[in-house]
């Protein structure tokens, strides 16, 4: 029997990620380091925050830009604190802790439609009928949050933004969603605990009976989530997403707009213990004008977040423990469009990432000098996920098993970059 | 214009109607009468009706004695060539796969699953006593009857297509009231769904009086030249996703960039005429109405980009059918017409699909609205004769409904037996429905089975317009943005922290079992009766089955040790509302 290659897993480019890492050393040395590595970094406490930039955040404009080329917009590099590396002239605060970031600049994706491409990005994998696979946040969730048994509130938080199903790990290890006000609704049950602890146990009878009769996942899922949520409702650690208890000087410097906000509550939720928060800043879908949204409103709050969030963990000693990805679902046409804007682009792109122990103020890749393909080695949003798993010590050749017995690559298959890891 | 002078009268005639009924009670008990009603009345409902006819012939209403259960096919009570068919295409893939169906779920089981589907909400506990007593051996495609005849029926059908046209968010400058209207008055006139298609597609006018109009408008939140209006229209009423070919051919199937630009070149003569209005008050400016417009266009075909950069041109074309380019020839007309034609269109096919997947969980292709070469369904055979009768039938929705409701793949119990655990979409299997799935409930459905369980619905009169506010209102909590300009948006609600910190500590559920004069819990507990009455009670509101014996000695046994009475009724109460039994549409 002939089985039809999933899409987005042909043998090119599984042959391509054999290659890359086939020739820096013998395969199998690679991955016993690779997992050495692992138990060493696991024993501390690792967490990742994700950017997440709904839309498609136009890169051309932001971290690869194109002086002089006909693609090249309204705006101009500036000089960063890395000697090298350029980028927007509207994020002159990230420019000065460029040398705790890196750029990859060769992101090449395929994925143009808001959907499957939020999909990939999310999970590395394409959209397929028979499995939904696990978005990043919900492996984190599943691989470091249950070893954390002091964390009483959910080991993926998701800040403004919905993020991504947790697929075949069901539903216990999907997103926490929050708003940047810190407000959770209903976490308050306004009874004491000995009414809520006889309510769940009267509860327990009627659940237990219900799931011995045979019905399948959901109905022992329930049972997880009203654990958490009961954990949630309890905890002390609540407090981290109380951003109003930060001093102003604090909350000042991250920017009083949902972005920072949520950047802010990420880093205490990391702090608590947190593996994997996700923010989002949305609006980046700019089929028009974008030069002017980007100067005006775009740009100063990313310029701002970045650098606020980068300076404070690396304060307080945290930023080689807490892995900075940025990102959207593509990047955006090169070629401007009769509106002054920029339409999907997936073929050439920049992913930023930072932080975690990786190496810094490296600028990885390159596109050509009218933007609109990459020159020499492209990456996939596996090897972004596979660099982030390194950092937080999940090994990148680990194998979950979906629910129909089907071994299951985490993250594609993706292998972590080179340079930033060495 | 004539055209929809006449039926925004009609829409408004049926308003009126509907405000009455509904201002009597939340969800109505007409059911229960209407079945009572059916062997002596001489006057037929419109639906009861055209079943008859659909009947003649083939139908059959099979008495059943008891000691022929097990030999006899299921049935219930009503059966047609077509169930027949449904039967034996369902049961071939379970001989091929070798597994054996799960036993008929019992009715109590039954009635709550049809309710959650058809009406939107769990039966009322008096509604499920009556229909657990009554022993007729057509009580199950009875029920189905008179729930088709409900108004709780539009109710429901109405919250699923307005979501699905305009998003749970409105967005701004759309009118989710006249939305709803236009399809109340679909749902409840039972139109054919090829003229709501039709009136959806071809739409013109102000947005509060021709209601239909709001749907191409929520697409047209940005000047995006149709684009976003020509890939939800294909999506949604076709079940075909073309949305990537706006930029190049598809990666999986036939789809050319070309015909993706064809198909929006019959949405270029659309423009949106948003009105605005001085308000005295404020001294601003103001939104006053929205209203959809047919311009001619200025020139016979489309222009796009390729991703090479060249300009390409695109003219009218459905799929290999050419339509009369002139500027001035209405275009959307003209689709709709080359949407609905043919023996098994699209649209057909799209409906049937995604109708099988509300009741069962899954449809024949996964996900629902991405049919085509590249995505075979599961049963093919049977998908094409449910799309080519639902043609036949003229397009009646609540025919098809019944097609899929009396069949014997519906009525099986939800628990899975060993000899068909294969059976398991949930882990990525092909669905072969050898067992209901559980399903989650939609966060409507859920709102109106707390008002239902908790009797909400008997203390209030409230009208349609401000029973919907209060529900929105609710829902809101749980409905996240993508940040795109295509309004996509989820709800973060299903097994979710949130969900179960709104039915843990909710307002909802506190005021329901609060025990305040008049509500539920209070006129339960301040009634006769043992303690196992009450716990009966209990059960009945929220499970709807009566409790089982260890159900109700465990009950007993947690409320007689607790001091306070009311308190351990409360915290019982509390529990069955937030138990997976009750959850779940099962």
């Amino acid at each position: 029997m002939i089985l039809p290659t999933p899409h987005g897993m042909n043998r090119r480019h599984f042959m391509r990620h054999l290659a890359s890492s086939a020739a820096t050393l013998p395969a199998l040395q690679f991955i016993s380091q690779l997992q050495a590595h692992a138990v060493e970094v696991q024993k501390r406490q690792k967490a990742c925050i994700l950017m997440w930039m709904g839309g498609g955040p136009p890169t051309i404009d932001i971290w690869d830009l194109k002086p002089g080329s006909k693609n090249g917009g309204e705006f101009q590099p500036i000089n960063t604190n890395v000697p090298g590396i350029q980028i927007c002239e509207h994020m002159p605060k990230t420019a000065m802790v460029m040398d705790k970031l890196s750029l990859v600049r060769s992101m090449s994706t395929r994925e143009a439609d808001h959907g499957r491409g939020r999909y990939y990005l999310h999970t590395s994998f394409v959209p397929n009928p028979t499995v939904v696979h696990p978005t990043f946040g919900s492996v984190v969730s599943y691989e470091l949050g249950t070893k954390r048994d002091e964390l009483d509130i959910p080991a993926f938080v998701s800040v403004n933004a919905p993020s991504g199903s947790p697929g075949y790990l069901g539903a216990s290890h999907a997103p926490f969603v929050v708003g940047s006000n810190g407000q959770i609704r209903n976490a308050d049950m306004g009874k004491d605990k000995d009414r809520l602890r006889q309510r769940l146990a009267m509860m327990n009878v009627i659940e237990t009976n219900f799931i011995n009769s045979n019905r399948g996942e959901l109905p022992k899922s329930h049972k997880d989530i009203y654990k958490k949520s009961v954990n949630l409702m309890t905890s002390e650690q609540m407090q981290a997403f109380k951003i109003d208890q930060e001093p102003p000087k604090v909350s000042e410097a991250y920017g009083a707009n949902n972005f920072g906000r949520g950047l802010l509550m990420a880093r205490r939720l990391v702090e608590t213990g947190v593996p994997f928060v996700e923010v989002g800043m949305g609006g980046w879908d700019l089929h028009a004008n974008v030069f002017n949204a980007l100067e005006t409103q775009r740009l100063p709050q990313l310029d701002q977040g970045i650098a606020a969030l980068t300076q404070d963990l690396s304060q307080r000693g945290m930023l080689d423990d807490v892995v900075l990805v940025w990102m959207g679902e593509f990047g955006r046409t090169p070629r401007i469009n009769q509106n002054v804007g920029r339409d999907h682009w997936a073929r050439s792109w920049t992913v930023m990432i930072g932080g975690g122990g990786l190496n810094y103020g490296q600028a990885i890749g390159e596109t050509d000098g009218d933007g609109v393909s990459v020159v020499g080695k492209s990456y996939l949003p596996g090897d972004i996920w596979a660099t982030a798993s390194y950092a937080l010590g999940i090994p990148t050749t680990r194998m979950h098993t979906s629910k129909r017995g089907r071994p299951m690559k985490l993250i594609n298959g993706g292998v972590p970059i080179k340079e930033l890891i060495d | 214009m004539h055209r929809w002078n006449l039926s925004s009268n009609c829409a408004n005639f049926l308003t009126v109607g509907f405000v009455v009924a509904l201002a009597c009670c939340f969800v109505s008990y007409s059911t229960e009468v209407a079945a009572a009603r059916r062997p002596s009345s001489n006057k037929k409902t419109a639906s009861a009706k055209r079943r008859s006819v659909a009947k003649r012939g083939a139908s059959t209403r099979v008495e059943r004695t008891k000691s022929s259960r097990n030999s006899e096919p299921f049935t219930t009570g009503w059966s047609d060539t077509i169930i027949e068919f449904i039967n034996r295409q369902v049961r071939q893939a379970w001989e091929e796969k070798k597994i054996q169906s799960s036993p008929v779920a019992d009715d109590a089981e039954w009635l709550r699953r049809v309710y959650l589907d058809i009406a939107g909400c769990i039966p009322p506990a008096e509604v499920v006593e009556k229909f657990l007593a009554n022993k007729d051996k057509a009580r199950r495609s009875k029920m189905i009857d008179s729930l088709l005849d409900d108004s709780a029926y539009v109710r429901n059908w109405t919250t699923i297509w307005t979501n699905l046209c305009i998003g749970r968010q409105t967005p701004r400058r759309t009118s989710r009231r006249a939305m709803q209207k236009f399809f109340r008055e679909a749902f409840a006139k039972n139109r054919s769904w090829n003229v709501v298609v039709r009136d959806l597609v071809t739409a013109e006018g102000h947005f509060e009086e021709n209601g239909a109009v709001n749907y191409l408008l929520a697409q047209m939140t940005m000047r995006d030249q149709g684009v976003q209006a020509t890939a939800k229209t294909i999506r949604l009423f076709m079940g075909i996703q073309v949305q990537c070919t706006q930029c190049h051919d598809h990666p999986t199937n036939d789809w050319k960039q070309d015909q993706f630009w064809q198909f929006n070149s019959f949405f270029r003569q659309m423009r949106r005429v948003d009105h605005r209005q001085y308000d005295p008050n404020t001294g601003r400016m103001v939104d006053d109405f929205s209203e959809l417009v047919r311009r001619d266009l200025a020139e016979e075909g489309v222009f796009f980009e390729k991703r090479s950069g060249l300009m390409q041109i695109a003219y009218p074309f459905f799929f290999d059918t050419e339509v009369d380019p002139s500027v001035g020839l209405d275009r959307r007309t003209e689709l709709a017409k080359l949407m609905v034609a043919g023996g098994r269109p699209y649209i057909a096919m799209a409906f049937v699909n995604r109708l099988w997947s509300h009741f069962f969980g899954y449809g024949f292709t996964r996900p629902i609205d991405d049919m085509g070469p590249h995505n075979s369904p599961s049963h093919p055979e049977l998908l094409e004769r449910l799309a080519m009768e639902f043609v036949q039938s003229r397009y009646d929705v609540k025919q098809l409904i019944r097609w899929i409701t009396n069949s014997k793949a519906y009525n099986l119990t939800s628990r899975v037996t060993r000899t068909n655990q294969i059976d398991n979409p949930a882990a990525g299997e092909t669905a072969l429905f050898s067992h209901m799935y559980v399903k989650s409930m939609e966060a409507e459905q859920l709102y109106d089975s707390l008002i239902i369980a908790t009797g909400a619905h008997m203390s209030g009169r409230s009208s349609w317009d401000q029973s919907e506010r209060q529900r929105q209102q609710w829902l809101r909590q749980f409905v996240i943005a993508f940040g795109t300009d295509e309004n996509d948006e989820t709800t973060m609600f299903n097994g979710t922290i949130p969900q179960a910190l709104m039915m843990m500590n909710g307002q909802l559920i506190q005021n329901a079992i609060s025990a305040k004069k008049g509500n539920f819990l209070h006129s339960t507990l301040s009634g006769k009766g043992s303690d196992a009455v009450k716990i009966r009670k209990l059960y009945l509101a929220t499970l709807n089955r009566y409790p089982s014996r260890r159900d109700t000695l465990s009950a007993t046994k947690l409320i007689r040790s607790r001091s306070n009475k009311l308190d351990a009724y409360q915290d019982l109460f509390w529990a069955l509302l937030n138990s997976n039994e009750f959850i779940f549409n099962h």
